[in-house]
């Protein structure tokens, strides 16, 4: 009786073994294919003020409290951001995106994620942070992306607009 | 398979015990997490962060199987909705904590798993805003939200008396052999290091805590979110379907001797003292059970008054109506008096709402008014009141009271006692 039990636990804990065993590691995922490279569109930035800030004259400040005497009144809210990014001269991603905020004068943040073919491709990442205009900020480039690679399109406007990161 | 929360528990101390040891020699930065982990040696460290690893697959496995066995059995609902609602949180925590955990080794797994789940939660775009920083902040996590997963799951067993938060011994060491076994034959490996311009090819994923990344990835983010939060709210919601309706045991202060001994065995927590020494019943926590009135000293058939009223005892089966079953199968001429669980009721036995509904004099009263045997029969399987069989034996073999006198010989074969006088 009791051999029977222990082979009874034993018959139990194998397969259990096995799943542990198998569905701690396998089956393996691939977001993309062998052939495949990976673009992230990804980053955070602070767009231009939706208005110019403006000089209050001398009456205006005199109105004010005297702690709040700033020379300048700058309304809060912030421009929307329109992003394009081109591939091999086709459009393959378009957004105007909202500053964050009940006031809209928060950080804009864009993610997107698109696989391609591995290769040699033309990528031209194009952004406008400001209310009106054109793009302000573009960034044209030939790069050849091998299969299993990220390109990375970073945007920091501090270290003069966008990054390819690859 | 009644063990499986049980098993919940030592798989959590198998995790802390390895995970101390790990946290010693981890190097808690991201610079500096990944080779700290390829050092750990084989034989020790890197036995010890494979036990970690299957424990923690180990722990979700046992987790659900304990989870499909309560639905299956029905135990969600009325006075056992509080620990089932209480449990629904600890899901989330086991998978947070699992999942951050995978993270701290800083490989490619855990780029994947960080990166979809950044896009799960919708804050994708910063990831670039230097993760290593936020490292402490995962290693912070993965001991918080353990610490925070232990102090729920202390509160899962409140409203159990005497809960089992160890398995027997042997189903422990076998189940630790198996866990040191897999560890061994099949030691946790660490993917290549984190590399934000790889992308995730080929990820070994850990498909207990991880497989909700390559389900949004199918699907989308909002899809997982509604999943996710539509299973907890069912099964938050689960215990409001249908509701037991029972009636609560009462309590008769005049023959409430304030002994503590139903407090002692309830199996929910139901019955408390209260200051004026007496017990007192929470309906809402009440199974009905009977398992207090079996406790109570005053439950005796011997008593001379003409209605039997017991301290504590259910109102729709009191011990003045059970004596008056057992007098009635006597008078019959009955030789052999049979008490039964009401869950394998059959035609002419006297049935309990549970065994242990049964105090032991009831025995000793048959036997010495004509009857020449009494067997009680239990549940075949689990109690359905979680300790009747547990505290039968303990009455009958004279290590609790109400005890049986020794009068009377016991023996216990499968869920069926039998008793004649000795």
């Amino acid at each position: 009786m009791k051999a029977l039990r222990i082979a009874a636990q034993f018959a139990l804990y194998v397969p259990l073994m096995a799943i542990l065993a198998y569905f701690s590691t396998e089956p393996r995922f691939s977001m993309v294919a062998p052939d495949e490279a990976l673009v992230r569109v990804s980053f955070i930035h602070a767009t231009q003020r939706r208005e110019a800030c403006r000089e209050r004259s001398s009456e205006e400040l005199a109105k004010l409290a005297p702690n709040m005497r700033a020379s300048l009144d700058c309304p809060r809210e912030r421009s929307p951001l329109l992003v394009e990014v081109e591939l091999d001269g086709k459009l393959v991603l378009r957004r105007e995106v909202q500053p964050s905020g009940l006031r809209r004068d928060g950080n804009v943040a864009v993610y997107e994620r698109m696989a391609l073919p591995a290769g040699r491709h033309r990528i031209v990442a194009r952004l406008r942070d400001r209310a009106q205009g054109e793009f302000n900020y573009v960034k044209d480039e030939t790069l050849e992306l091998a299969g299993g690679r990220v390109l990375i399109i970073d945007f920091n406007a501090g270290r003069g607009g966008f990054e390819f990161l690859i | 398979m009644r063990h499986l929360g049980a098993l919940g528990f030592m798989l959590f101390w198998m995790l802390a015990a390895s995970g101390v040891y790990l946290y010693l020699r981890f190097d808690t930065s991201a610079t500096g997490a990944y080779t700290s982990i390829g050092e750990l040696e084989w034989w020790f460290g890197g036995v010890l962060r494979s036990v970690h690893r299957y424990a923690a697959d180990a722990f979700v496995l046992v987790t659900i199987a304990h989870v499909i066995r309560e639905i299956w059995f029905g135990r969600f609902r009325g006075w056992r909705a509080f620990t089932w609602i209480s449990g629904v949180p600890l899901l989330w925590l086991l998978y947070a904590s699992g999942l951050i955990g995978y993270w701290l080794v800083w490989d490619t797994r855990s780029q994947f798993s960080f990166l979809a789940t950044l896009e799960w939660l919708g804050i994708a775009a910063r990831a670039g805003e230097a993760p290593g920083r936020l490292f402490s902040l995962f290693v912070f996590l993965h001991i918080g939200l353990p610490l925070a997963l232990l102090a729920g799951m202390w509160v899962h067993v409140q409203r159990l008396g005497q809960p089992k938060t160890s398995p027997p011994r042997a189903i422990a060491f076998a189940f630790m052999g198996m866990v040191a076994a897999l560890a061994v034959l099949r030691p946790a490996a660490s993917e290549p290091q984190w590399d934000p311009v790889r992308a995730s090819q080929n990820v070994a994923v850990d498909w207990f805590y991880q497989f909700i990344h390559p389900l949004m990835y199918a699907t989308s983010p909002a899809f997982l979110w509604v999943l996710v939060l539509g299973v907890s709210a069912l099964l938050l919601v689960l215990p409001y379907f249908s509701k037991q309706k029972v009636m609560a045991a009462r309590v008769d202060p005049a023959n409430c001797n304030g002994c503590g001994r139903c407090v002692a065995d309830c199996p929910y927590q139901a019955v408390i003292l209260s200051e004026k020494n007496k017990a007192s019943v929470s309906a809402e926590r009440c199974a009905a059970c009977g398992i207090c009135a079996g406790a109570c000293p005053s439950s005796t058939p011997f008593r001379s008054i003409r209605e039997l009223v017991s301290g504590i005892e259910l109102p729709d089966l009191t011990m003045q109506e059970l004596r008056g079953k057992v007098q009635a199968a006597l008078a019959c001429g009955s030789k052999e008096l049979v008490f039964r669980c009401e869950k394998l009721e059959r035609q002419g036995d006297i049935t309990l709402r549970c065994l242990a509904m049964l105090p032991p004099a009831f025995v000793e009263y048959a036997l010495r008014n004509g009857a020449q045997r009494v067997r009680a029969v239990g549940c075949e399987g689990e109690c359905a009141y979680r300790l009747g069989m547990e505290l039968c034996d303990e009455r009958f073999a004279g290590r609790r009271e109400p005890h049986l006198r020794a009068t009377v010989r016991a023996e216990r074969h499968g869920h069926e006692y039998s008793f004649v006088l000795g």
